[in-house]
């Protein structure tokens, strides 16, 4: 077993003093959420030598270098788009740390005392990570403790770097490949530069251009033919540093046969400011392969007022390459101040097979604009939708989802379904679905309700005993049941008790 | 146990007035029945006393156990002891009947100071009760209320009365829709339960239930006053002559 030795599953380039510093990080991570590490930080702001600075850092080989400023020289020429139902300041590129990572052990505790009880309950609340943490962190015996319970092999990025990956061992037995992208980049060149941005191009759209010239971490999964994966692969992302932008980078690649569930999980502390996370996740699927990819967002959303909080602005892709090949991904979306989010399927293999369940809570002054899209280009291919969206307090949601069904792609299907609960009525849900349909074999059917809590419900529960606000998260968990039922269970149990915290205030 | 004194409500979105002085007090360990034409008030009643919005108490006290709980949120006079059993139960989409009977068990235990059921003991206490009452296992796994038939609707409200155990039951109608062997099965229920220091308030159209739960009080309400007081033959009177003969006493 790995128990995080030494420097064993440890990326390489991050010295002894960092990992230190980080299993430190467990103990009072549990307690408090501002981990004081000192950072190495590049300088603020953008231009090509941050770029080969990034990559300098990462010990990267030249080709990575060329392909970051040949990114980074098309970014340079673009603009950000604005066609998206959210509103925020406009970013300044130039006042953003792109790369941060713990540097020594000059950490400095904060007292219980220090930490908003808010926040102290969310996360005592969440719980589960935090068992992942521990392993993380070295503490003896965790992962012993982890391993009767549930087999979850964990990534874990702190701001820009990846800090190490557990369970390598085993997996590596089966052949599975699970480690950062920049290791990978270091140790499996070939793979990475067949199928990096072969998902989502390089000058797919803003957010993803900039990503591509300053990704600094993220996870690499290589699935062999034929395998599956013998245990959950989990990647959990964490935002520490002030100003910094978070730009992590995650390749799947799922070989012929072959099967993976993969879990994201992301949090960050409460920060007056707000922080920039910019991500793209490629999935590479092909013939009869499946990837399950499910998301739990709960990036700091900015408080009551609206003051500060994560700007979202995810890249997601699944390109179904092989002949019944499939795709599934489930999302709950509580955190972020805005988020800006469409994970899509590109169903290129002949019958194959995309679905996207989502749950996109939105409270306070929270803007989610999110959807998905889902490109038929093979024949008899199937997609199929389920969309919660959930309003309250002065909140925007917005579902955003495109079906195209192409010339070639006959006798395809897709059901949308599309629902968006309001709670209260100051806040806003917007549904807005493109359908292109270019042949005439292929059916496409969109569902779409909107509803208001029912306050005879709410009743029915309080007469029961149930608070006001328990009774809330009850009937809401209930209208999002179908969706908390396609992740995996332990993520399901989370996900249940983030939609309560994320709720919390929006009634009375 | 009850005690409502000169009650009088109007509805919040117009000023209508629904109960015009309600006095009514129901001793611990009794069983008081209430009759009455549709519309008379009963359900606002109901309502009222379990502190559902939408109304305005414009005169008037209700204590329960010596307590006023006029003041209280609807989840804290539940935990106090008060129980409702709706007349029409609302459906819950997703929410599994045994979630909502763990939720609901656990918050009132909490409420109160104790400690929270484990899953194991729970599991066993409601499978015996629901076994009572004839609900069976597939039931408590379905969403609550959802796709149940009227007269499982009523008999779920039944084993929610049964496992949180209040000391002051208000039954609104839960007779009405039920069949023979039901209205039985929920007789039986409510009899199971009658105890020294447990009350009842017995909202019904018919007799037929009054045959298995004998009330100790009948109070027959008309246009949101009780209009008569009496033991159980007022519910025979009713059942043989209608409500005629009793309104055109009062007038
Ligand atoms: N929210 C409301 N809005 C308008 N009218 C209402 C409201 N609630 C109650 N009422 C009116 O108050 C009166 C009493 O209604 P209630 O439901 O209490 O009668 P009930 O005695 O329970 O009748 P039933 O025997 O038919 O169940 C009726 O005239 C009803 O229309
Ligand atoms: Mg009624």
């Amino acid at each position: 077993m790995t128990s995080l030795e030494a420097n064993d599953s440890v990326k390489d380039g991050v010295d002894q003093e960092t990992v230190e510093a980080v299993r430190n990080v467990g103990g009072h991570y549990k307690y408090g959420w501002e981990t004081e590490i000192e950072m190495d930080y590049a300088p603020k702001g953008l231009d090509s030598d941050i770029v080969r600075l990034i990559s300098a850092k990462n010990n990267e080989p030249e080709w990575m270098t060329n392909w970051r400023l040949d990114a980074f020289s098309r970014w340079e020429k673009m603009e950000e788009p604005n066609w998206a139902m959210v509103d925020y300041p406009k970013i300044d590129y130039q006042d953003i740390y792109y790369y941060a990572s713990p540097k020594s052990m000059a950490e400095k505790p904060k007292s219980l005392d220090d930490v908003d009880p808010k926040l102290l309950e969310t996360y005592k609340k969440l719980g589960i990570p935090l068992k992942e943490q521990l392993i993380l962190a070295g503490v003896e015996g965790a992962e012993e403790a982890n391993l009767d319970e549930r087999k979850v092999a964990v990534d874990a990025v702190f701001d820009s770097v990846s800090i190490g990956t557990t369970f390598k061992d085993e997996l590596r037995k089966a052949g599975v490949i699970f480690c950062s992208i920049s290791e990978a980049i270091t140790d499996y060149p070939e793979l990475v530069k067949k199928y990096l941005g072969s998902v989502v191009p390089v000058t797919d759209n803003y957010f993803a251009t900039l990503n591509s010239a300053v990704f600094s971490d993220g996870s690499f999964v290589y699935i062999p033919e034929g395998v599956r994966c013998p245990m959950e692969l989990s990647t959990y992302f964490r935002i520490n540093a002030e100003n910094t932008g978070q730009f992590e980078r995650t390749l799947i690649i799922a070989e012929k046969g072959s099967y993976v569930s993969y879990l994201e999980g992301c949090t960050a502390p409460k920060r007056d400011t707000n922080q920039l996370h910019a991500a793209i996740v490629e999935l590479v699927i092909l013939e009869d392969a499946e990837v399950k990819y499910s998301t739990v967002q709960n990036w700091y959303p900015g408080d009551e007022n609206g003051l500060g909080g994560i700007y979202n602005f995810v890249t997601k892709r699944a390109d179904c390459r092989g002949d019944r090949s499939k795709v599934m991904w489930t999302q709950v979306e509580t955190g972020s101040a805005v988020t800006w989010k469409y994970p899509s399927c590109i169903l290129r293999g002949n019958e194959s097979q995309g679905e996207f369940y989502s749950i996109a809570i939105a409270n306070n002054f929270q803007q989610a604009d999110t959807g998905t899209k889902m490109i038929h280009l093979g024949k008899n291919t199937k997609s199929r939708i389920v969309s919660k969206g959930i309003s309250a307090g002065n909140a925007q949601n917005t579902y955003r989802g495109l079906v195209t069904m192409h010339p070639k792609a006959t006798s395809s299907r897709n059901y949308t379904q599309c629902d968006s609960l309001l709670i209260g009525n100051k806040c806003g849900a917007h549904t807005v679905p493109y359908i292109e349909v270019k042949n005439n074999s292929s059916r496409v059917e969109h569902e779409a309700t909107t509803s208001k809590v029912d306050d005879d419900q709410l009743f029915y529960c309080r007469q029961r005993g149930v608070n006001e606000e328990d009774a809330v998260a009850l009937v809401v968990n209930g209208f999002c049941k179908e969706v908390l039922q396609a992740l995996p269970m332990e993520f399901a149990m989370e996900a249940q008790q983030l939609v309560a915290i994320s709720l919390e205030g929006s009634v009375g | 146990m009850l005690k409502i004194t000169n009650l009088k409500v109007e509805l919040e979105e117009e000023s209508k007035e629904i109960l015009k002085g309600i006095n009514l007090e129901i001793e611990s360990g009794s069983v008081h029945a209430i009759m009455g034409p549709n519309g008379s008030g009963k359900s606002t009643l109901s309502y009222v006393l379990s502190g559902k919005k939408g109304y305005k108490v414009t005169n008037g006290e209700v204590e329960l156990a010596g307590e006023p709980i006029l003041e209280l949120e609807p989840e804290e006079r539940a935990a106090s002891g008060l129980f409702l059993a709706f007349q029409y139960p609302v459906e819950i989409p997703g929410v599994g009947n045994m979630t909502f009977l763990r939720t609901a068990m656990n918050s009132q235990r909490k409420f109160r100071g104790e400690a929270e059921l484990s899953a194991a003991d729970f599991l066993k206490l409601v499978r015996e009760k629901a076994k009572e009452l004839k609900i069976d296992a597939e039931m408590l796994k379905r969403p609550v209320n959802v796709g149940f038939s009227g007269g499982e609707k009523k008999r779920n409200e039944i084993l929610q009365m049964a496992l949180l155990e209040p000391k002051m039951c208000v039954l609104d109608e839960t007779d009405s829709g039920l069949d023979v062997d039901a209205m039985k099965l929920v007789a039986d229920g409510v009899n199971a339960l009658r105890d020294k220091g447990r009350s009842f308030l017995v909202i019904t159209h018919y007799q037929r239930l009054l045959d298995h739960i004998k009330p100790d009080f009948v109070h027959i309400m008309a246009d949101g006053r009780i209009i008569k007081s009496g033991g159980p033959e007022l519910a025979l009177q009713v059942e043989n002559n209608g409500y005629s003969d009793l309104l055109a006493e009062v007038q």
